[in-house]
């Protein structure tokens, strides 16, 4: 198999915006067409759950579907186009040191937190609060009609020919990264996930740093 | 095996036949059961489901997945909502496989493979395709784009190798295949019986489909779809819960309260 390992040759200094964003916590930004955003895996295995909206229409968001199917694979690296649910590009994964992203494991929530793994688990905080925490906050009239299947940088979810589905560890490490650039005006949702049921933050939760660069 | 016609007619409530290109939406009460039968072997039925009373509550591909670790829905599995509850589960099923990730037909990838096809030639062969048929029918329920989430593909099987490559299975179906859905609350479901984008068919031709309607029982303490994980256990009790709280009939509200 090709590899899909690229680095970028962007540097920190010259970012435009640079934040370190804690496990838990949900996070909007909006990109300019040609700005690239740059997601960072600090200290290994942390799941990164995203969405990405049209900026300027906002019912138009980041589509799972379309994306693996247009590009006839499950996982996103390097050379990926992110497609919306009216079919056009929002995004190009440039770089990527990690190799492999989901974007079928959805993000959890305190009631699938209850279906998973037990009835007494709804207290614990979950991606889908932070989701819709930051969205109200965002403050363009976005809720839960919004929440699309999101990405899950950095996360392993394995799907086999026979159509298992599971979750593992081990594809990320401290220090990889993954890069998007911007296709259209685009607003990122971020969840930073806080999972601790399972192994897609090898049951650590651990901070990212984002830094976005402008259009060279 | 059974098949369609051999459904006892006293259970019967309702029998449509969906052309090619057609869509379709219905109230299911809880308890009643959907059969789809893909006629030819050829169909691609794709679907959303909806609480009927709670809307914003929906189908949630990854939740499904994710409890019962499958990529692929067949005979004993459930369909969550995004609120940890099982809106239907797959109680009968003669084809295998139904496909959850790979979506659906759009008015670009129905031009582009082919062509305009629009009603002014075609009157009402016209090409319709998935979404704008979802956009159609969630209009009615005052539910628009917003409410289109990752899409079931009834009949359609499309697997990943080890590299996560996908490949359209052809003869995933056959002809008089069927799948019957439970609903476990009152579930909204929106129907598209048109061409999978890949679907190597080269003409614009999506075969009829048949759709009954029954009576049903709610699904036992050792209902198969229950007890097939003890994730499915949970899910089933939280929805039984929910049932229990939500669909009281008019008149069991305590005594002294007048609205």
């Amino acid at each position: 198999m090709k590899s899909s390992l690229r680095e970028s040759a962007l540097a920190p200094k010259d970012a435009v915006f640079d934040a370190v964003v804690p496990s838990g916590r949900g996070f909007t930004h909006d990109l300019s067409p040609g700005q690239v955003l740059r997601i960072v895996d600090l200290e290994g295995n942390q799941a990164v759950d995203t969405l990405f909206y049209n900026a300027r229409d906002l019912e138009e968001r980041y589509s799972a579907n379309d994306t693996i199917r247009s590009q006839g694979n499950i996982y996103l690296t390097t050379g990926t186009q992110l497609l919306s649910s009216e079919g056009r590009a929002m995004l190009s994964i440039v770089a990527d040191t990690c190799g492999r992203h989901d974007t079928i494991g959805g993000a959890c929530s305190a009631e699938s937190n209850q279906v998973r793994y037990a009835v007494d688990k709804k207290y614990m905080h979950n991606c889908r609060d932070s989701f819709l925490l930051a969205l109200s906050r965002y403050g363009r009239g976005m809720g839960k009609r919004d929440l699309a299947s999101n990405i899950n940088f950095f996360m392993n979810v394995p799907v086999t020919p026979a159509g298992g589905l599971s979750f593992e560890d081990g594809v990320s490490g401290p220090g990889r990264y993954v890069e998007l650039r911007a296709e259209m005006d685009i607003l990122v949702l971020i969840s930073n996930c806080p999972q601790l049921n399972n192994p897609c933050n090898a049951y650590n939760p651990t901070p990212i740093r984002l830094l976005a660069w402008n259009a060279n | 095996m059974s098949s369609p016609t051999l459904l006892p007619e006293q259970f019967v409530l309702h029998r449509e036949t969906l052309r090619g290109g057609q869509a379709w939406s219905r109230r299911l009460a809880r308890e009643q059961v959907l059969r789809i039968v893909d006629v030819t072997g050829k169909a691609c039925v794709s679907a959303l489901f909806y609480n009927a009373r709670e809307p914003l509550e929906r189908y949630n591909m990854a939740d499904t997945l994710k409890a019962q670790f499958t990529a692929f829905l067949t005979e004993g599995r459930a369909l969550y909502s995004d609120m940890g509850r099982v809106l239907c589960s797959v109680i009968g099923d003669t084809c295998g496989w139904h496909d959850t990730i790979s979506g659906c037909s759009n008015s670009e990838i129905s031009r582009a493979k082919f062509g305009e096809g629009g009603y002014q030639q075609l009157r009402n062969d016209f090409h319709r395709n998935a979404r704008d048929n979802f956009t159609v029918e969630l209009g009615k329920h005052g539910l628009g784009k917003r409410d289109i989430v990752a899409n079931v593909n009834f009949f359609v099987r499309v697997s990943a190798d080890d590299a996560g490559n996908l490949a359209w299975h052809a003869g995933n179906s056959r002809p008089g295949a069927w799948v019957d859905l439970r609903f476990e609350m009152d579930t909204l479901v929106v129907l598209t019986n048109t061409l999978h984008p890949l679907d190597p068919a080269s003409r614009y031709a999506p075969p009829p489909i048949d759709l009954v309607i029954r009576k049903g029982e709610p699904a036992g303490a050792d209902d198969a779809c229950r007890r097939s994980r003890p994730e499915n256990e949970r899910g089933f009790a939280l929805t039984e819960a929910y049932v229990r709280e939500m669909y009281q009939p008019s008149g069991t509200a305590p005594p002294g309260r007048t609205r």
